[in-house]
């Protein structure tokens, strides 16, 4: 596949936003680096998805919804739980196992919750999410609540039938929920068009009479403009699915040795890469200065180690407690 | 390879003790030889082969406890070759079949893990106790009584063959009560006719050769039930399944205590010469032990006859799965009442047990008549 | 009070449950229009409108989930899956996230979802339409699976699970839709088994549809019979009270013999009753074919009375 040019052109946002975007990407990207470390440490365990190389999607996306919205999201989704709003400390606890991470230890990496946010997790099943979200729109819309559900989920989801039912019942019961698809060209290992006869994603949801949007997901102002018009679109007519564009740098999770692609693709993707085309178009046009670029750098650094302190002393449930959490107490 | 299996010798057999061969490998047997003594709950019984063929292997060894169906010995059939044709110096192949693993209980005493934790609280030593439950496993109850302090130990010889038997004809017998809803009829028959039939045969007999009472009973039992496919046959599978012969299974007491009743086949078919052969012949076998295992398995009715122990008449209860029971009582003069005139005659009371899934009481009194009616016509039997 | 049908009970407690409570709707395929492929939420519709009688495409896992992301949203949801044959399309909705999301999430968010199904065999529906798999369901923790096998059930459960915090499986048994019973309308617990007939020779444990053919049964051999009713989480209480008096039993279930809903019956018997036992416990489950078509052959393949029968005859020598 051709690799489009990166980014470029003036960023046509409040110079606040724009930092506050980049500060966002930056938190995760530190996060993230941190994790694929701690791994190497045996301090995080199991599957650890990283999301380094996307970090524009959810940093656009998420400053374009709503506090009262919900959020649906996958086993790649350390991200959008950050920016959503639960604490980095939160985050590095659950890696660790701990008591004090943001589910409690009992779900890891693939299953961050938090219900004060309205984030309902941290799906490791592909595509299971989106009939969850449609639900939850769906009480939204009986219950005539203003809120919209953002369902955030990959291109290989789209093969499932979860995928297609889903985006029928949204259709056909118009409910508020966007389908945000973060297509990174590969499902695990395989490539999108070794895997699907109809690679225009965007047909796929059209054909359910479904509204679509798209855009290049490694250009957060792109990203934030589109997830906006998504939003307001959800709010006032019905479902939307929209496309972002994006790429993953690092392997698919700690387990891939990356054998399906190819490492010049990967090196032609690192220059779209959203952090530095984002930094470099701001300080072209006067909105950022390297000065300020290492004080939002080091003030992410500094949350890093804090989150990995807190996670580091924090306390393991006892194993007395298993069966706790299966069902409500009565 | 034929396979010769633990034959069932009854409803109520579920593995066989084998007691003897009578064959050895090489021999060759045919239909209907006697080959092996196998001992049941109720008695030892000789076995007959049904196959043909040449003995390849006796599996079983004489004192192994072999579960009904189990292989007891491999023949060769006459066609076979007597080895399958190997390839020249092969190495010997594993052989598949193994033997039948060792029939469950052959060397464990069963007990009911409720009557396990019963015993220990009563104090009861279980492994001396026999069972009563599935595969003679002893039970609560079994235990229970025992606590009651029922049979003493050193009760008569052998205790645990008796009590072996005890066991069998209590199973066989609640089945029946638990299973079988029975009706009964009785009806008073003259035996004038009978009696002096009977007299005038033995006056020109020799003592051995003479015919008793008990053989024209059976006879003329036999006789009225080939209209009564109802009563002569078996209760399976929620179905009626009429015999196709009549073997009359006859009740035996034995000395030492229990109660047995094997068949003697044909019994329509046979002359009364035969008849009382047959019967002497199989209370001498019974009360040896050495009863054949078609005598034990095959009879389809049973007819039970307590009137030497005095009783007027006799209720019984029905061998399951067959349809029908025949008591007689004592034959002994009573008044009675024919033509006008009162006199006393010598009159037995006949008796029938039936199982009312299989027949009605209307059949049964239609059988009690045809069977007073061949009694009155003694030389026709 | 007079007696009313197992179906109309059903129906009835779909009615009380959206007249009650506005968080209340029924989703599913053909609820609506068609009034219920069982004609249970026959004229619902008409009462409730479209918004809360809510007909689905056929969807299974689309609209499971959406059941799990309403009532997520504050809802309470009842969806229909037509029989338990097309929950396994629905299965991964199921297992994988109405079962777990309270769990993974720490307890953070329960799942106060209901879904009904029709289940079972018995009708020449052949083996597609006619699996009995309360069982495999019965193995996933965090859901509770309920089997009304008596018309107060059939009336009462769907309040009670509603009512539940956390996922409920209500599984409905066509074989018993013709059934006439009494229907208090009192509340029912969604959490013992019962003792259905007292006897004292064999304890007979069954569930669903069998409960009739193991009554009768009891008929025959003095069975003292225990509807389970709540197949997950199980109340082995009143069997083991039961074994105590009889120490025997034979358990009698609709799936198959090899790993299912018998087998964990009879283990938990081995568990907590091994001392009580008189002889081996028994089982009469479905021959280990697909159901067949053919009546004769669908009889031979289900447990029937007979059978329970001679199973407990068995346990005697």
């Amino acid at each position: 596949m051709k690799v489009p040019p990166p980014p470029s052109g003036k960023v046509e946002l409040p110079v606040a936003l724009s930092l506050a975007l980049l500060a966002d990407m930056l938190r995760i990207r530190r996060m993230e680096e941190k994790c694929a470390e701690l791994y190497g440490e045996g301090k995080i365990r199991g599957f650890l998805h990283l999301y380094i190389g996307e970090e524009a999607v959810a940093a656009g996306a998420m400053r374009a919804l709503a506090p009262e919205d919900n959020i649906v999201a996958t086993y790649r989704e350390h991200g959008h739980a950050l920016l959503r709003g639960v604490s980095m400390d939160r985050i590095m606890a659950e890696m660790y196992g701990k008591r004090e991470g943001c589910s409690g230890g009992r779900g890891g990496s693939m299953h961050l919750f938090d219900a004060a946010a309205r984030f309902y997790g941290g799906n490791a099943i592909v595509g299971g999410g989106l009939p969850l979200a449609a639900g939850l729109a769906l009480a939204a819309k009986l219950k005539k609540e203003s809120r919209i559900t953002a369902c955030f989920f990959g291109e290989g989801a789209v093969a499932e039938g979860a995928f297609h039912e889903s985006m029928n019942l949204a259709q056909l019961w118009r409910l508020p929920v966007a389908y945000f698809c973060e297509n990174n060209l590969y499902a695990m290992g395989t490539a999108l068009e070794r895997s699907e006869s109809q690679t225009d994603l965007c047909a796929k949801a059209a054909s359910y009479g479904m509204a679509t949007l798209k855009a290049d997901g490694m250009d957060v102002a792109a990203v934030h403009k589109t997830a906006q018009r998504a939003r307001e679109h959800v709010a006032t007519k019905g479902p939307v699915f929209v496309e972002f564009q994006t790429y993953r740098f690092r392997a698919h999770s700690m387990f891939d040795p990356e054998l399906y692609r190819d490492k010049g693709e990967v090196e032609a993707w690192k220059e779209r890469g959203p952090l530095h085309t984002f930094s470099a178009r701001l300080k072209a046009q006067g909105d950022l200065t390297e000065g300020r670029f290492l004080e939002l750098d080091r003030a992410a650094q500094a949350e890093v180690d804090k989150a990995v302190a807190f996670a580091e002393a924090g306390t393991r449930e006892p194993a007395e407690d298993l069966a706790k959490d299966v069902t409500t107490p009565s | 390879m034929i396979e010769f299996k633990m034959p069932s010798l009854g409803a109520d057999m579920d593995e066989g003790k084998l007691l003897e061969w009578k064959v050895k490998p090489g021999d060759t047997v045919k239909r209907g030889d006697l080959v092996a003594v196998v001992e049941t709950p109720k008695a030892a019984v000789d076995v007959e082969i049904w196959q043909e063929g040449v003995i390849e292997e006796l599996v079983a060894k004489p004192g192994e406890t072999v579960p009904v169906g189990g292989v007891l010995a491999h023949l060769r059939g006459a066609a076979e070759p007597k080895e399958a044709p190997a390839k020249p110096a092969a190495e010997p192949e594993p052989r598949p079949e193994a033997k039948p693993a060792p029939a469950p209980g052959a060397t464990r005493h069963l007990v009911s893990p409720a009557a396990r934790k019963h015993a220990r609280e009563l104090g009861v030593d279980v492994e001396q106790l026999p069972g009563s439950g599935p595969h003679g496993a002893v039970t609560v109850e079994d235990v229970e009584n025992a606590a009651k302090g029922a049979p003493k130990k050193e009760a008569a010889p052998p205790p645990d063959k008796l009590a072996a038997m005890r066991k069998a004809i209590a199973a066989a017998m609640s089945r029946s009560k638990r299973e079988i809803p029975h009706y009964y009829l009785s009806q008073a028959i003259p035996m004038q006719r009978a009696a002096d039939w009977l007299t005038a045969q033995n006056e020109k007999r020799p003592v051995a050769d003479r015919l008793l009472m008990g053989a024209l009973q059976l006879k003329a039992v036999a006789l009225a039930l080939k209209d009564f496919p109802d009563l002569n046959g078996f209760w399976r599978d929620n179905a009626l399944q009429p015999a196709p012969g009549i073997h009359v299974g006859v009740a035996i007491s034995l000395r030492q205590g229990g109660l047995i009743a094997p068949a003697i086949h044909d019994v329509a078919e046979l002359g009364l010469d035969e008849l009382m052969k047959a019967l002497a012949d199989l209370v001498r076998r019974a009360r040896a032990g050495s009863l054949r295992s078609s005598e034990m398995s095959d009879p389809t009715v049973t007819v039970t006859n307590l009137g030497d122990q005095g009783v007027d008449a006799v209720f019984p209860v029905i061998y399951p799965p067959q349809l029908a029971i025949v008591g007689f009582g004592r034959l002994a003069p009573r008044p009675w009442a024919e033509d006008g005139m009162t006199g006393a005659v010598p009159v037995v009371v006949a008796s029938l047990a039936g199982d009312h899934r299989a027949s009605d009481g209307h059949r049964g009194a239609r059988f009690l008549a045809a069977l007073a009616a061949l009694l009155q016509e003694p030389e026709k039997l | 009070m007079s007696a009313i049908s197992y179906r109309e009970a059903l129906r009835l407690a779909l009615d009380e449950a959206l007249e009650k409570d506005e968080r209340v709707f029924l989703m599913g395929e053909d609820v609506g229009r068609y009034g219920g492929t069982y004609a249970v939420s026959k004229g619902l519709l008409e009462k409730y409108g479209s918004e809360r009688v809510r007909d689905t495409p056929l969807s299974e896992l689309g609209f499971v989930g959406a059941g799990i992301g309403a009532a997520l949203g504050g809802m309470r949801p009842i969806v229909e899956v037509m029989t338990v044959n097309f929950s396994l399309l629905a299965l991964d909705q199921i297992v994988n996230t109405a079962a777990l999301l309270r769990h993974m999430s720490g307890g953070q968010f329960s799942v106060p979802l209901v879904v009904r199904m029709a289940t079972g065999a018995g009708r020449q529906l052949a083996a597609q339409h006619s699996h009995s798999l309360e069982g495999w369901y019965a193995h996933i923790p965090g859901i509770r699976i309920v089997a009304p096998a008596t018309v107060e059930d059939a009336r009462g459960m769907l309040g009670a699970a509603l009512a539940d915090p956390d996922p409920v499986l209500v599984f409905e048994y066509p074989a018993l839709f013709e059934t006439k019973g009494e229907a208090s309308g009192g509340k029912v617990d969604i959490a013992s088994s019962k003792v259905r007939r007292e006897g004292s020779r064999v304890t007979l444990v069954t569930y669903g549809g069998c409960l009739p053919k193991a009554m009768q049964a009891a008929e025959q051999v003095d069975g003292e019979v225990i509807d389970l009713r709540v197949l997950r989480p199980l109340d082995m209480a009143p069997v083991v009270g039961s074994l105590k008096k009889t120490r025997r039993a034979v358990v009698v279930d609709e799936g198959w013999r090899s790993g299912g809903l018998a087998a964990e019956v009879m283990a938990r018997i081995m568990e907590q009753a091994f001392y009580e036992l008189d002889a081996p416990v028994a089982r009469v489950c479905s021959e280990e074919v697909p159901v067949p078509y053919a009546k004769h052959l669908e009889e031979a393949a289900l447990p029937q009375t007979e059978k329970i029968v001679a199973a407990a005859q068995g346990l005697f020598a």
